[in-house]
């Protein structure tokens, strides 16, 4: 199949099917936390239109968790906004693998797919499948259909869990968010695999982030493991062909 | 809706989305040094250990987090599917829960 070449660009809409199948994973795994999210926050007497608004214009679960916790502990709004922009700020970490692998040369298109990354996207985004054995290209369309299918099942599980219908046993739920945990592994593993490089990286970041969890909060904890288990990474030479 | 919730939402959706932007608009369009590709090449890595660990043993009940982990791990090495090493591993720990 020597004809197929990889940069053969699909059309659009083949290239959004393609994103969409490999986000699924995602939306999988977001459908049980969005639906914990949605009682949660008719708990913190937010209504459910609220609840869905959030996730919809917001859109990244650790902060909204975070969020309407902090409204149910009384806090101002001033706060939250704060904390919010603290426990995110490691997308900015992630925006910049994400558009160095997209290659969106389109300021606007950019401007749009930043809005969908998360730290589930960004890692499906810039980690290519390592089993398969022709990889889909990274183009706009195939990223606006992973982050679509991600968002869809985000602001759906939302509206789910916050409209009361505990159409999940609590029992499952808890167990089903182990889902992200796995499919993180499951990305990670492969390449791990491959090379010994990816390997001290990641088990350098761990540690560094298991340490540093202990001195300042989870989110700063991730940014600085992440920065620093990438610039130890360096030491170690070129990258595997 | 509240007034007030909807100003903390949009508040939340503006410091959100700027870290989320600033990066890819600044320094998308330019070709960088081998150096900081090479870096970002490593981000992805990185940054996965970092979500991984410790938050998967973070929850109520971290020997059902080290379970699950394992569970990941060894089904990842037998190659199977993403979504399948997902639903297994859910299952097992949604199986051990009830012996712990």
């Amino acid at each position: 199949m020597a004809i197929m070449s990889e940069s053969t660009p699909h059309p659009p809409s083949k290239e959004f099917l393609l994103g969409a199948r490999a986000g699924l994973p995602v939306a999988i795994g977001y459908l049980p936390i969005a639906i914990a999210f949605g009682a949660l926050a008719i708990e913190a007497h937010l209504s459910p239109q609220e609840a869905v608004l959030m996730s919809a214009l917001v859109f990244a679960g650790a902060s909204q968790f975070m969020a309407v916790s902090m409204m149910l502990a009384g806090a101002g709004g001033l706060q939250i906004v704060i904390a919010t922009l603290f426990i995110n700020l490691r997308h900015s970490v992630m925006s910049m693998a994400v558009h160095h692998t997209v290659k969106e040369p389109k300021q606007s298109w950019r401007a749009l797919l930043s809005f969908g990354i998360t730290d589930e996207t960004f890692a499906l985004l810039t980690l290519q499948d390592a089993k398969a054995p022709t990889q889909a290209n990274r183009t706009r369309f195939f990223a606006v259909g992973l982050i679509g299918i991600a968002y869809a099942g985000w602001v759906v599980g939302t509206a789910i869990g916050s409209w009361g219908a505990r159409v999940i046993p609590s029992a499952i739920s808890d167990s089903m968010t182990i889902g992200l945990y796995a499919m993180f592994i499951s990305l990670l593993v492969p390449h791990v695999r491959r090379s010994v490089r990816v390997a001290l990286i990641a088990g350098v970041s761990m540690a560094l982030n298991a340490v540093l969890s202990l001195f300042i909060s989870p989110g700063w904890a991730i940014v600085l493991a992440t920065i620093l288990g990438a610039s130890f990474g360096l030491l170690l030479g070129e990258a595997e062909p | 809706m509240n007034l007030t919730t909807v100003g903390i939402i949009i508040g939340m959706m503006v410091v959100t989305y700027i870290p989320r932007a600033l990066p890819g608009l600044l320094f998308g369009r330019y070709q960088l040094p081998k150096a900081v590709e090479r870096w970002l090449q490593n981000i992805p890595y990185a940054a996965l250990g970092a979500l991984i660990f410790p938050g998967i043993i973070r929850g109520e009940t971290p020997s059902l987090g080290v379970i699950g982990g394992v569970t990941a791990v060894l089904l990842s090495l037998l190659d199977l599917h993403l979504v399948l090493v997902m639903v297994l591993t859910i299952l097992t720990v949604f199986v051990a829960s009830h012996f712990l």
